[in-house]
């Protein structure tokens, strides 16, 4: 991914800079954050003057130099992950053991582990500033002969071991509460306000995420602490202090004191990891402002029109959708060269190329909802075909390809691999049958059946099951064509046959039998309760995957319907004019769709919202905001023009629908 | 500069406003001079005595069904949830019988040092010491709003349905071209201190009351009567309680809200439901808000002598501080280029000019105007009339402006107390262009003993303006103003209004201007 994304000119000369100016920031932040660390954990009530010259003393020493330092390259290196672990498109496991593939993936469990050795740096400097009983690993005491050796100082320990733990569970959250998400705000801020306004919660987070962290870490130290203090004492050769009390006890860990540090040390921790994050979040997704066309001709492909078009990186994408709802709402002399005509020739090249972009986004959700839709209706019928497996595996096969059929030719853009699944149950291997037994199990409805679970496509679960339609289709995703239907007639119908469609053969006995042996194991896995909470579906997970991208689209028609609105004073040629019946045409289907969706189950549920965790979960509810948008977009160009669009033409159906916006009846 | 001086004298007793016909405010004894309209809203009545009120509040029926013999544990837990911190040390205070001495006695300094500290920042901001029903009646922009049947009112910005919501804190949606009229009502909903319908939609209405946000999704094709609370999102934020004022911006896509409570004001992306606080230093609380119509601005009053100006693009904000009191009240021209305000205490309109930024150029840079300049001077003035003498003027409760900018209408307090000092509804004729300029026009009246106490303006009347007031009594009335509108160019279709009397007769009035940007 690195690679091909460092050759794009956008990655090089923005991302790259605003991912070091947040980085360069979160460190000239750490150390205002350092001193409240300091004064914090070496706060007494009785002597606030003592403390106070104490932390002084301590600030310039020169061990919290170096200590400071490697905090330093601890920022750099979170700073480093997080702009090679961020995504704009969230990941979303639609069963709990999709999950477990996310968190076993090799370059999740890299992070883990630098995440985890990260822990114990920050972990050791904040022992070394809180010095007191913390600082060293060893001490030297006497032992019962007298002679002087080298004891274990298990405070020490401890608070390294929370360092790491604590370290381990952020990464660990991260993945399961969708961190290295990028979410867009609707409201623009500048970068100060925005970091200001978001600073309360970040605190608020920390000590939050600290306290339940510590929790789990006493808990677990309580029964495991003394595997850690035993290797320790082997490999580095140190005794353990027969007088001093073990810590892994009742009495040892209600210690306040100790818990206290503990807390702090995590807090500290995790605050400027979260700072860092925020940062890095706050400046990526501050808006871009692209030029509409350049008269010199090597900017062109720093145009929007060009950079609409761009598939990778995502970065770019979002951003210069971002923009161009922007300039739709807020510029008028940007607008203006929107609906411009080219010098010779007086073509509307950079209208054309918008709107052709954003009309193609949007049919491409369509299509992705109608296929979802058609699989979810096929499935059901599939199911009650209960003949061989050949027959079986055919005609699921041609029904995914007559359902996918339209993807090559019409572009498709399908988020997490909805579909990955469902191609994939086509031929499953005899291997992978028992475990996924939710694919034909009564017990999940056949809304869920068919959809597949977002398991990383390299991932080692899933790495057997893969199909060549798989390997053929991965790199597809996020495809343009550029034939897309731009004047916004129907899809064609799927004609094209996919060569590789097997002949249904015979199913010969003992096929049967295999398969009512399979049949059989099926049943009986389905019936244990482990089997059933790793392999059932979340609930409206699946939906939330179909959106997940939304948010291209909901710039797309914020983009376009201002636009439209803005052409009824502003466009001088008439450029909207002969797009416009393509434009309703396909907000019509697409709002037709949508209903359609939320008409399943579990699409209409809302989430739970959760306030107090830095993950972001706008992605639960993007679809609501694109079925707002795509209301409001649509309200929006019927208030402007009103009757005049009875001139526009428009087919029978969706004239009808039009007519219900225009008597404000949706 | 002006005064209410030029204004033609108030009506007699018995006789009300019907309409403004050729420049004239036409009156007549009752309905019997009812205009001839291919348009005509229903006009409205809600007797006091049909509506069921709550007989009691929350607090004293929960003191009748509490089952007092719950542990102490129970009730300090009970204590927590529903009223905090507070609550629970006021239980321990009072159950000294049960919980050891010093427990008692430290809880109780300490609720007392806690009291100390907020009289401390109540003494700062005096408005935090009110319950937040009288919160709401202080802030709202309807008058005497505690006594109001009709509490809150609102068209739909698109179609000729409106919602009102009445003290039983039920929402009543009136459509004329339906026989439905569906009623909400949620658990959440009560002392509804706003609504306001969501622009470019059809369905949502958005509800300010006092614990939260509703914002309702009413089917216009349902039939049902009484939709379900399950079509009510809640949006509710700690600490942002009552909510006083709400705003839809008018592209539909974020809704603004405030409270007196809040230094925050939220906007809130609400099919997410998720909001983003603005915060700034000063004000203690935010209390009205206005969305430009164009979208660019939001008028942000604050409980102290100081008010903002959000642009909207990157959300910087102007302050503004008043000498005298808090702003009550503001409106936007159409275009959104000029805003009128009144201040707390003074009986003054004053205008702002907003120049819409040049794309590119940072707002910083581009400030709007340094000062305020005066409009309109609504000082107290006497009228001779048939019934004897009347005092009109004094300070302004609310302002509202035509769609179209051609009619002003502001909300005079009058005072309860005296009979020669009734509240009543000033109207000015306004001209943008080429000058900004304020004529008179009349006063609005209704039957006799009902005062005005909440207007608006119809968002599309097509013969010019229709303003909807609501009664003391109860009522909602509608009284349209006929006039061609200059700037705004016609649909050949609609035509030109049909006149019920067409007159030449030039009112001397009309040609005696109160303000013109000339004079000042």
């Amino acid at each position: 991914m690195f690679s091909n994304a460092q050759s794009c000119w956008f990655i090089r000369k923005v991302i790259c800079w605003r991912a070091a100016a947040s980085i360069a920031w979160a460190v000239l932040l750490l150390p205002p954050s350092t001193v409240i660390f300091v004064i914090l954990s070496k706060f007494s009530l009785l002597h606030p003057i003592q403390t106070l010259s104490e932390c002084f003393s301590l600030l310039t020493s020169a061990s919290i130099i170096f200590s400071f330092i490697l905090l330093c390259g601890v920022i750099i290196m979170v700073g480093f992950l997080n702009f090679e672990y961020y995504t704009v498109i969230p990941t979303i496991a639609c069963s709990k053991i999709a999950l477990f593939g996310q968190l076993l993936h090799p370059r999740q469990l890299i992070n883990s582990l630098v995440h985890c050795i990260m822990g114990v740096i920050v972990a050791w400097c904040s022992a070394v500033t809180i010095g007191f009983r913390y600082e060293t690993l060893g001490y030297p005491c006497a032992q019962n002969n007298g002679y002087p050796q080298m004891c274990l100082n298990e405070y020490h320990l401890i608070l390294l071991m929370a360092g790491a733990f604590v370290g381990f569970s952020h990464s660990l959250l991260g993945v399961i509460h969708n961190m290295n998400y990028v979410s867009f705000h609707t409201v623009q801020q500048y970068k100060y306000l925005r970091f200001k306004g978001s600073l309360p919660l970040v605190v608020k987070c920390s000590a939050t995420q600290a306290l339940y962290s510590v929790r789990n870490y006493i808990v677990v130290y309580y029964f495991l602490g003394y595997i850690p203090r035993a290797w320790i004492c082997k490999t580095l050769n140190l005794h353990l202090d027969s007088s001093a009390h073990p810590l892994d006890s009742i009495a040892g860990l209600l210690d306040l004191s100790l818990l206290y540090h503990i807390w702090i040390s995590a807090t500290f921790l995790l605050f400027t990891w979260y700072i860092t994050l925020l940062l890095f979040r706050i400046f990526l997704t501050e808006g871009y402002s692209f030029p509409v066309q350049s008269s010199f001709t090597e900017d062109v492909d720093h145009c929007l029109p060009k950079v609409l078009t761009e598939k990778q990186p995502m970065i770019l994408k979002y951003l210069a959708l971002q923009d161009l709802a922007l300039l739709s709402q807020h510029s008028p002399s940007r607008r203006c060269e929107v609906f411009s005509l080219s010098q010779p020739g007086g073509h509307p090249h950079n209208w054309n190329a918008i709107s052709k972009e954003c009309l193609s986004l949007l049919a491409d959700l369509t299509q992705r909802l109608v296929a979802y839709h058609e699989t979810v209706a096929t499935n059901g019928r599939a199911k009650s075909l209960s003949s061989g497996s050949e027959r079986k595996i055919s005609s699921e096969t041609s029904g995914t390809e007559d359902l996918m059929s339209p993807r090559p030719t019409l572009l498709m853009k399908t988020p997490a691999s909805v579909f990955a699944r469902s191609i994939a149950g086509g031929q499953q291997s005899p291997l992978t049958a028992p475990f996924s037994p939710d694919l034909d199990s009564p017990f999940a409805s056949p809304a869920l059946r068919r959809l597949a679970s977002p398991v990383e496509q390299g991932s080692p679960w899933y790495g057997t099951v893969q199909s060549p339609h798989i390997m053929r289709r991965a790199p597809k995703l996020w495809t343009t064509s550029t034939d897309s239907h731009v004047n916004g007639s129907p899809p064609p119908s799927p004609a094209s046959v996919p060569s590789d469609k097997q002949e249904p053969s015979k199913p010969s006995f003992l096929a049967q039998f295999l398969q009512n042996r399979k049949e059989q194991v099926k049943n009986f896995l389905a019936k244990r309760v482990l089997i059933m909470y790793l392999f059932n579906k979340l609930p409206e997970a699946s939906s939330q995957a179909l959106f997940a991208d939304s948010q291209a689209h909901i710039w797309a028609l914020e983009g376009l319907s201002c636009l439209v609105q803005a052409s009824f004073s502003e466009d001088q040629f008439g450029v909207i004019q002969t797009t416009l019946p393509s434009i309703l045409s396909c907000m019509l289907v697409l709002q037709e769709a949508v209903d359609r969706h939320f008409k399943l189950p579990h699409a209409s549920s809302k989430p739970v919202r959760s306030t107090s965790s830095m993950g972001d979960s706008t992605y639960k509810t993007l679809r609501f905001a694109l079925r707002a948008t795509l209301k409001t977009a649509i309200y929006r160009i019927t208030t402007t023009f009103g009757d005049h669009l009875n001139a526009v033409l428009l087919s029978a159906d969706h004239r009808k629908r039009l007519q219900q916006f225009l008597e404000y009846k949706e | 500069m002006c005064s209410l001086a030029l204004f033609p004298p108030p009506l007699p007793s018995g006789q009300t406003t019907v309409c403004e016909s050729n420049n004239e405010l036409l009156s007549g004894s009752s309905t019997e001079n009812q205009l001839r309209q291919d348009f005509s809203p229903p006009s409205l009545s809600f007797p006091r005595e049909s509506l069921k009120l709550h007989s009691r509040t929350e607090n004293s029926s929960k003191a009748a069904f509490l089952d007092h013999s719950e542990t102490l544990w129970m009730r300090s837990a009970a204590a927590w949830r529903d009223g905090g911190l507070t609550g629970l040390l006021n239980e321990i205070t009072n159950s000294h019988a049960e919980v050891p001495k010093w427990l008692s006695v430290s809880s109780g300094c300490i609720l007392a040092l806690l009291r100390w500290v907020s009289s401390f920042h109540g003494s700062l901001f005096p408005h935090l010491t009110l319950s937040s029903e009288d919160m709401i009646a202080e802030f709202s922009q309807v008058l005497n709003w505690s006594d109001c049947v009709v509490r809150a009112f609102a068209w739909h910005p698109h179609t000729d349905k409106f919602a009102v919501a009445l003290l039983d804190d039920s929402i009543k949606i009136y459509n004329p071209k339906s026989a439905t009229t569906p009623t909400l009502k949620h658990r959440l909903q009560r002392n509804v201190a706003v609504v306001q319908w969501k622009p470019l939609c059809a369905s949502a209405l958005a509800v300010g009351c006092q614990n939260c946000l509703l914002v309702w999704h009413v089917d216009p094709c349902s039939l049902s009567t009484r939709p379900s609370a399950g079509c009510a999102q809640v949006l509710s934020h700690p600490g942002h309680s009552p909510v006083t004022s709400i705003t839809w911006s008018p592209s539909g896509s974020l809704l603004a809200s405030a409270s007196p409570m809040d230094t925050a004001m939220m906007v809130w992306d609400v099919a997410a439901e998720s909001c983003v606080p603005l915060l700034r230093v000063g004000g203690g609380g935010v209390t009205f808000l206005s969305w430009s119509p164009d979208g660019s601005h939001v008028l942000a009053s604050t409980p102290s002598a100081l008010f903002r100006v959000w642009e909207t693009r990157m959300w910087t904000c102007e302050r503004w501080p008043c000498i005298k009191g808090r702003c009550q009240s503001g409106c936007w021209s159409p275009d959104g280029s000029r805003l009128l305000f009144t201040v707390q205490g003074e009986m003054v309109i004053y205008s702002l000019t907003f120049t819409n930024t040049p794309a590119g150029v940072p707002s910083s840079t581009s400030k709007g105007p340094h000062a305020a300049a005066v409009v309109a001077d609504l000082s107290e003035t006497t009228f001779n009339t048939p019934d004897g003498d009347i005092i009109v003027g004094g300070e302004i409760q609310s302002l509202a402006w035509d769609p179209r900018g051609e009619r002003l209408a502001v909300l005079l307090k009058g005072d309860p107390q005296a009979l020669d000092r009734p509240a009543i509804i000033a109207v000015f004729k306004t001209r943008a262009s080429p000058i900004f300029e304020l004529l008179p026009c009349g006063f609005v009246q209704g039957e006799p003993g009902a005062e005005p106490r909440l207007m608006q303006f119809h968002p599309n009347f097509r013969h010019g303006a229709l303003l909807t007031v609501c009664w003391s009594s109860g009522r909602i009335t509608h009284v349209p103003f006929f006039f061609l509108s200059a700037s705004v160019p016609r649909l050949g279709l609609s035509g030109s209004p049909t006149l019920p009397h067409v007159q030449e007769r030039p009112v001397e009035f009309a040609n005696q201007s109160l303000f013109t940007e000339l004079i000042s």
